[in-house]
């Protein structure tokens, strides 16, 4: 049938007359978007991919700096710190983030309150809550001052530059991007099923295993992921209030700079960069997370 | 109107205050890899003046149709000519059509006085003038004194009045119309299609309207185009689609009809004569079928008459002989469902009444009906 | 029942403690009569803000700081906005790649931006220069304002254009009159987030703003190196109140334009 029609039509679309051979407004939106595009590249792109080329072509074209990386311990060391903080504070954001999430939900007069509290940390620069851990944290912080006053210790324990404050601080700044999308994963739970599996005669924590737990997973799987890929790179936190021989991968990073080493700090950033990018590609895999990242990305 | 309505396609030979609007072997395949054609050859000549309306299933190329003359769609072949002058590389703005959507696209941060002034604005219309062209216009949909308002400040109705007096306060010389009734509830519809006729009647201009909704169509158009598949089944007035259709698509989208199959068995005149379940039955019919030849004949349910009692007798009528299966009373009317022969189902409509007695099911009974009004499909 | 209510409140309650605590103690803390950090302050004063606002040495670094930001929000708003008009009509294939390329910086840690800008800067002389900061952090801010003008086009109803063209304007007047305030709340937002990614940048400054170009979060940095004095603590709740207020201002603008656009589909429906 398609083979008796085809040629008809073709001739009636080629006869009919056209106004030019190409149609200037086809191009429009590629004209406007080329100046950001040609912007970012200039400015932002090509410079990071020359920075990381340094990698493989310093002095000549190796792939040498990879390969010690393979007996090379002091980034091993780090590379171990890096991940087991990533992991800590992950862990850490969801046992304190899943139950304020509930709470958010749940809230109904109390839920504008709440999520100001979670959005003034959020909305606050890092570097001023690093500062207000340091003040906590230090010698004669706060935290030193209640604990000896309480007498829990006789004398002031040393928290700021330990792995702990680091903890602590990274996951008070991450724990907002692990709330909101677990918030947003619970809100799309229909209530009347809830209400169906409490009528059926199940106890809150059944319904808690059985029906809200398992249909905010994505929402968990999303906050997990994105908390994970941001403390792969955080820098500041921990040069701020982390130990000095507790470094992290950016940290030897930024060392190997200040070095004008950017060979090895080349090869460092393409190993960090490499890692969250697998990350987030196993994490677009993930049915329903690539949604809720996307909008918790905003 | 000074300086407007002569913007574009409203040059050329005009003829009255509508546009007519020629659409020839109009074709549009949206994707290239599913060569589907959303609009599949359709003809149309649209008088100057008149109310058309394309009634359709959903998916038979109404809506593409429409935006291919607003010129949001470029056709992939044929031609559309306004007033004789053909548009097809004309960009929308240039076209001067007054255009009412569905949800009515009133624009959301202007006031109902600025959005009724919008096309105005556009074409220069100084400030005095504007506003007394905006208020006749809001006159005429029977909204003075709303200018000042949001459209969110408007129920469903008010907007649509609002979305109608934007797309004429120009004085386009067509007026192209989608599904415009299509969000309101029943009674608001049936009030609102009043006033579209009113207005079409006091602007003189030409109205093409979109509907899925049959008994919309019947009851505003001068004339109904119905599509199919992105082609035009059939083009009339109403009488003519619903008294004499041309093809089984149009009996039964429009209306309920009844299809039996017969065989011919011969022509008198423009009549011809076929056999179904047993019987000669006589149908009008504008070609000549061969003897032999397998056709459907259809009917309308409420052209059939029980043919004893005061039926009896007055010809000229086809009969046939049937058993009641299914009898239900609906008010106004009894609808019975029949069975002639070895299992042609047949409904036939009824007025209630005391003096017309009621059948019971599985009572056998002879029905007919005029030839007039049995059409070969 | 009592309890299987209260436990889990007074949890929330101490989490959500845990949040607001550190910042509020910041703030208490910039009150602090103190000339040293201690808390609670022994006595209430505004010392700490008059010391900063007398200070040249912190007062230059604020306007750094606010000129950069100031000329991240034009730039950025400028650029993200057309880009984000010609995205959400681009064909899929191109979409995506225009699409990563702009929203990259989102993921990709900021020590490998920074060092990556740091390389190339250095090496065209502009590190330690205002325009190279403005550069750098136009594009860490560019990707807010796409995706903030991005969900504000997607939920422009496409008939609204179709309409101002049926209505005889152009499409230069239906971008100007129809699109564009129909998508200003979505650009505001952008141009607010453009703001205090620039206004608290501190990776990328520490490399490339030198000496010439010292802003506010680089000039905490440094003296926090040496000292917490509590005039830190009076910057910090400046910037805390600065961009609490610009955040606020956004998500009131955004629920706006939602209940516009929500009041006008149901009442349509
Ligand atoms: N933008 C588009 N891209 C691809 N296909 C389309 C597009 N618009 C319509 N179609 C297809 O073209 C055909 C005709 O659609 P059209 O919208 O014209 O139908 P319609 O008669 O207006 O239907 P309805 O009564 O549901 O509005 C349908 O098969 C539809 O799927
Ligand atoms: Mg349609």
């Amino acid at each position: 049938m398609s083979e008796v029609v085809q040629p008809a039509s073709l001739a009636l679309a080629v006869s009919r007359p056209k106004t030019s051979p190409f149609d200037w407004r086809r191009a429009v939106p590629l004209l406007l978007a080329a100046p950001l595009l040609i912007y970012m590249l200039v400015f932002y792109a090509l410079p990071v991919v020359a920075m990381l080329l340094r990698s493989v072509n310093d002095p000549t074209w190796t792939l040498s700096h990879y390969a010690t990386l393979l007996d090379d311990v002091v980034f091993q060391k780090t590379f171990w710190i890096t991940i087991n903080t990533s992991v800590t504070v992950t862990l850490g954001c969801l046992i304190l983030g899943y139950p304020v999430a509930m709470g958010l939900v749940r809230a109904k007069s109390m839920a504008p309150f709440i999520l100001v509290v979670i959005l003034l940390p959020f909305w606050t620069s890092v570097l001023v809550r690093s500062y207000a851990w340091m003040v906590l944290l230090g010698r004669h912080g706060l935290v030193n001052e209640a604990l000896l006053a309480l007498g829990m210790i006789d004398r002031p324990i040393r928290i700021l530059n330990t792995p702990l404050a680091t903890q602590i601080a990274m996951i008070h700044i991450l724990l907002p991007y692990m709330i909101l999308p677990i918030a947003n994963a619970l809100r799309q739970i229909d209530p009347s099923l809830i209400r169906a599996a409490s009528g059926l005669g199940s106890t809150p924590f059944m319904t808690f295993r059985q029906v809200i737990l398992p249909l905010s997973m994505s929402g968990v799987a999303a906050g997990t992921l994105l908390t994970f890929v941001l403390a792969l790179g955080f820098y500041i936190t921990p040069a701020m209030v982390g130990g000095p021989r507790d470094i992290t991968l950016s940290m030897l990073i930024a060392q190997q700079v200040d070095q004008l080493n950017w060979a090895y700090a080349a090869t460092l950033s393409a190993v960090l960069l490499a890692t969250a990018l697998a990350i987030l590609a196993v994490a677009r895999k993930l049915p329903g997370v690539g949604n809720a990242f996307r909008t918790s990305m905003r | 109107m000074t300086g407007m309505g002569t913007n574009g396609a409203g040059s050329g030979p005009v003829s009255g205050r509508g546009a007519s609007v020629t659409l020839s072997n109009l074709e549009k395949t949206y994707d290239r890899a599913n060569a589907a054609k959303a609009v599949d050859g359709v003809s149309l000549d649209i008088r100057s003046g008149e109310f058309l309306t394309m009634l359709g299933p959903s998916g038979s190329g109404k809506t593409t149709t429409l935006m291919m003359i607003a010129g949001f769609e470029t056709p992939t072949a044929g031609d559309i000519a306004i007033d004789g002058k053909s548009v097809v590389a004309m960009p929308p703005y240039r076209r001067n059509i007054g255009m009412v959507f569905q949800n009515y696209a009133l624009f959301p941060h202007l006031t109902v006085e600025e959005n009724v002034g919008f096309p105005l604005k556009q074409r220069g219309v100084p400030k005095a003038e504007r506003a007394k062209l905006v208020a006749e216009a809001l006159e005429l949909v029977h909204l003075p004194g709303y200018g000042a308002r949001y459209p969110r400040q408007l129920s469903g109705g008010q907007q649509q009045r609002v979305a109608v007096a934007r797309a004429v306060v120009f004085r386009p010389r067509l007026l192209l119309m989608d599904e415009p009734l299509g969000a309101l509830d029943k009674q608001l519809r049936e009030n609102l299609q009043l006033e579209m006729r009113r207005l079409h009647a006091d602007l003189g201009i030409t109205f093409i309207y979109v509907t899925h909704d049959q008994e919309e169509a019947l009851t505003m158009s001068d004339r109904i185009a119905v599509m199919n598949d992105g082609k035009v089944a059939q083009v009339g007035s109403p009488e003519d689609l619903y008294d004499r259709p041309d093809n089984r698509f149009v009996a039964g989208f429009i209306g309920e009809s009844n299809f039996l199959p017969a065989v011919v068995r011969g022509m008198e005149d423009n009549i011809v004569i076929a056999e179904c379940e047993g019987a000669l039955i006589r149908a009008l019919c504008p070609g000549r079928p061969a003897s032999g030849e397998k056709v459907t004949l259809t009917t309308r349910p409420e052209r059939l008459r029980f043919a004893d009692g005061v039926w009896a007798g007055t010809p000229p009528q086809n009969r046939l002989s049937v058993t009641v299966t299914e009898a239900v009373f609906a008010g106004e009317r009894c609808r019975y469902m029949l069975q002639a022969g070895d299992g042609t189902s047949i409904v036939l409509k009824e007025p209630s009444s005391a003096t017309i007695r009621r059948r019971a099911v599985g009572e056998r009974a002879e029905i007919a009906w005029s030839v007039a009004d049995t059409i070969l499909v | 029942m009592m309890l299987g209510r209260i436990l889990p409140a007074s949890i929330v309650g101490l989490i959500l403690f845990f949040l607001a605590f550190p910042i509020v103690v910041v703030a208490i803390v910039s009150f602090s009569s103190a000339t040293y950090l201690t808390f609670p302050p022994p006595a209430f004063g505004l010392r700490w803000y008059e010391a900063y606002f007398s200070n040249p040495d912190w007062l230059k670094p604020t306007w750094v700081s606010l000129w950069v930001a100031a000329a991240v929000v034009v730039l950025a708003t400028f650029l993200g906005t057309l880009a984000a008009l010609g995205i959400a009509r681009l064909p899929k294939g191109l979409r995506i790649v225009a699409a990563s390329l702009i929203l990259s910086p989102l993921i990709v840690p900021g020590i490998v931006v920074a060092i990556g800008i740091y390389y190339a800067y250095a090496r065209y002389g502009l590190v330690g220069t205002p325009i190279a900061m403005v550069l750098a952090h136009t594009c860490l801010a560019v990707p807010f304002v796409v995706t903030s003008v991005t969900a504000s086009l997607s939920g422009i109803d496409p008939r609204l254009e179709q309409a101002a063209l049926s209505l005889g304007a152009t499409p230069g007047a239906t971008f100007f009159q129809v699109t564009l305030p129909l998508i200003q709340p979505g650009v505001l937002v952008g141009a607010l987030f453009a703001f205090i990614t620039s206004f608290d940048e501190l990776i990328v400054a520490l490399f490339i703003s030198g000496t010439g170009a010292v802003t506010l979060p680089r000039r905490m940095w440094d003296d926090l190196r040496f000292q917490i004095d509590p005039t830190i603590a009076a910057v910090s709740t400046l910037t805390i109140v600065l961009t609490a207020a610009l955040m606020g201002a956004a998500h009131l603008l955004r629920k706006r334009a939602e209940r516009n656009r929500t009041a006008i589909s149901s009442a349509a429906a």
